[in-house]
């Protein structure tokens, strides 16, 4: 971490989250953390809970065995009791081993009994490192089709932070998508101590009048470099979704009303994505306003190769961004 | 085994008629077409799910699933609330978001309400006796499972991880032969389910499910440990479902020896045979019980079926807690 200006430090994506935990972790001391790894001097597969166990104890930093089913289990039942846990699972791919836990459980108990479930799942997901097909994956689209659920997907290190903490003072489960090639690529000012960030609002990463791109995670710094790079001839405008479940639907439709034109990104694969709810509910809102069709940029419908050459054919970037923008704005 | 005190099974005998005469007027509502949906048969439970129950301090936290009215019973929740969630009405524990006895949870009683993925509820229930552990709480958390339960994979992961935790937590099997329709040695190649604890470290024991006395002093046991701090225990407790898995299954498939047999170690009954035999009641006391019972249970479809039905405007209320 670097120097202290204004309130703010400049940090890694990933020395955001862990600032996050450590703020939380402090201020709250029904905040715990737990998942595969991540105590002890070890830290994490990723080192997001490196130093934690340091400061705060065995107690509050659990390493579990290898049973999502079960340590996500008792983390509702821990969150029921007035606890706030937070969860690592290992890589967002393997988040499918405590599905039932997730999606069936936790995620109903406030519809049915209005008990509270407040825990926050932190899932590193998202490719482009050459990981292979258990450990690219963006999974997203499961939990934003399960009611009850919360789904946050930062693309920033100021967000990675204050997301994390609006997630663990929510008093709902809370999936935190976190972008695993961001982190320590990305580097930015953070707010410093307790500043959370709403849950549910969008952010205008840069405005343009020509174009609207809308996405999340680390597709927003490839449409960012695709706008820049179409600058000054196409004026794109560039919204992080940062929550995709509940959507923002106020920020993008008043975006695309204004532009007239829509390219939804992301890197999960295409179909029946998060990207398709968007522009349909686009299609259904905005029609008059529409100068083209709506377009979609995201993965194939492929399982995520291993490859370099493969995974770059799967993946979007800022060049496919490019090329989408182009023929919006051309139709 | 040294009997329990006179009034605690006195008691006991209370509750488990209260869950007799509730679950028999549950077979008669469904009969008469006043259901919805569907009801789960509680016939042979009644010993494990009050014996149980009843042997939890009020602190304690509870996770019952379908097979546990009386222990929804004996922990508090009213017969008006639990039969007006059977008929799906906005006075139930769920307001009409879950039916019979699924999600029936209310923490102000300390319990934690089930799902249809069973034993979901497990990890759950350990997860509050885990959160006691965290917060230097002397209190124990109980669930229930059955013995289809005890062959899924969530089974297994939360044993493994109660021992890793020596968490303060029980887990009842109710072994009544059957998952729906599958017997037994379908499901498992072993007789022993409790031998499936020791395979994550965990100590067990097994009991008469149909001996309300013997499950209390078990389950007692396994508590008073796990509040000492000495782990978790697995109790089975051998029954027989007695009637369909749920209202619409005839159980055809079960041999009517096997009901036979265990018809005659009815735990109702049984426990009636010994307050009599011991002299602490007689025969008035228990038509008189009984009559107490049908009165409460009347009272409760009285309440349901004039109750309310939600308001359908009501509909996408609750999704999220504030």
């Amino acid at each position: 971490m670097d120097s202290t200006t204004n309130g703010t430090r400049t940090m890694t994506y990933i020395e955001a989250i862990t600032d996050g935990l450590a703020t939380e972790m402090r201020r709250d001391p029904d905040v715990l953390v737990m998942g595969e790894d991540i105590g002890g001097d070890f830290g994490g597969a990723f080192k997001a809970t490196k130093g934690l166990e340091a400061e705060f104890g065995p107690r509050r930093v659990m390493n579990t065995p290898m049973t999502e089913l079960a340590f996500i289990g008792a983390a509702t039942g821990m969150g029921l009791m007035g606890l706030r846990p937070v969860i690592e699972v290992q890589f967002a791919d393997f988040i499918s081993t405590g599905f039932d836990s997730i999606v069936q459980y936790a995620a109903t108990t406030h519809y049915r009994w209005q008990a509270a479930v407040p825990w926050v799942i932190r899932a590193p997901a998202d490719g482009g490192i050459r990981s292979g097909p258990f450990h690219s994956q963006n999974p997203e689209a499961w939990f934003v089709h399960t009611p009850g659920l919360k789904v946050v997907a930062p693309a920033t290190p100021a967000d990675a932070k204050g997301l994390l903490l609006a997630a663990i003072r929510d008093n709902n489960p809370v999936i935190y998508f976190e972008s695993k090639p961001l982190y320590r690529s990305l580097r930015g000012e953070v707010p410093e101590g307790d500043r959370a960030a709403p849950i549910g609002r969008a952010r205008i990463a840069r405005e343009g009048h020509h174009v609207t791109v809308i996405t999340y995670g680390e597709m927003v710094r490839q449409a960012l470099l695709a706008a820049d790079g179409l600058a000054p001839e196409i004026a794109v405008e560039v919204i992080d979704l940062r929550t995709l479940k509940p959507l923002d639907r106020d920020t993008v439709t008043a975006s695309v009303r204004k532009t007239g034109r829509a390219v939804v990104v992301h890197a999960a694969n295409r179909l029946a994505g998060v990207g398709a709810e968007i522009a349909a509910d686009l299609g259904q809102t905005s029609f008059e306003y529409l100068d083209a069709p709506i377009h979609r940029v995201g993965g194939l419908d492929v399982p995520v190769p291993f490859s370099p050459p493969l995974e770059d054919a799967y993946r979007p970037g800022a060049g496919d961004i490019m090329a989408a923008i182009r023929e919006t704005v051309a139709y | 085994m040294t009997p329990l005190p006179d009034d605690l099974n006195v008691d006991l005998h209370y509750w488990m008629r209260l869950t007799r005469t509730m679950d028999d007027q549950l077979v008669n509502l469904w009969k008469q077409g006043r259901g919805v949906g569907t009801t789960f048969n509680q016939r042979g439970h009644e010993a494990i799910s009050v014996g149980a129950g009843m042997s939890l301090a009020p602190d304690d936290v509870v996770a019952p699933m379908h097979r546990d009215l009386g222990c929804y019973l004996v922990r508090g929740m009213t017969p008006r609330r639990l039969m007006a969630n059977q008929l799906g009405r906005a006075t139930g524990v769920t307001r009409g978001r879950d039916g019979n006895l699924h999600g029936c949870g209310d923490l102000s009683l300390n319990l934690i309400g089930f799902i249809s993925h069973l034993p979901q509820t497990m990890p759950v229930a350990l997860g509050a006796a885990m959160s006691f552990s965290y917060r230097s709480e002397p209190r124990v958390a109980l669930t229930f499972v059955g013995d289809g339960s005890s062959c899924a994979g969530v089974f297994h992961e939360s044993l493994n991880l109660a021992a890793v935790q020596r968490a303060p937590f029980v887990v009842v099997i109710e072994n009544n032969q059957y998952a729906y329709s599958t017997p037994l040695h379908q499901q498992m190649a072993i007789d022993d389910l409790a031998v499936r604890a020791s395979g994550h470290g965990v100590e067990s024991r097994t009991v008469d499910g149909n001996d309300v006395e013997e499950v209390y002093r078990t389950v007692e046991a396994a508590v008073a440990k796990a509040r000492d701090g000495g782990g978790p225990t697995l109790i089975e407790a051998r029954t027989m479902r007695m009637l369909g898995h749920a209202i619409h299954d005839g159980a055809e498939y079960v041999p009517q020896a096997l009901l036979d047999e265990w018809k005659a170690r009815d735990p109702l009954v049984l426990h009636e045979e010994r307050l009599t035999s011991r002299g602490l009641v007689d025969h008035e006391y228990l038509a008189r019980v009984a009559e107490k019972c049908r009165e409460i249970v009347a009272d409760a479809v009285e309440f349901a079926e004039s109750s309310e039905w939600p308001d359908p405007g009501t509909v996408s209320d609750g999704v999220y807690a504030a």
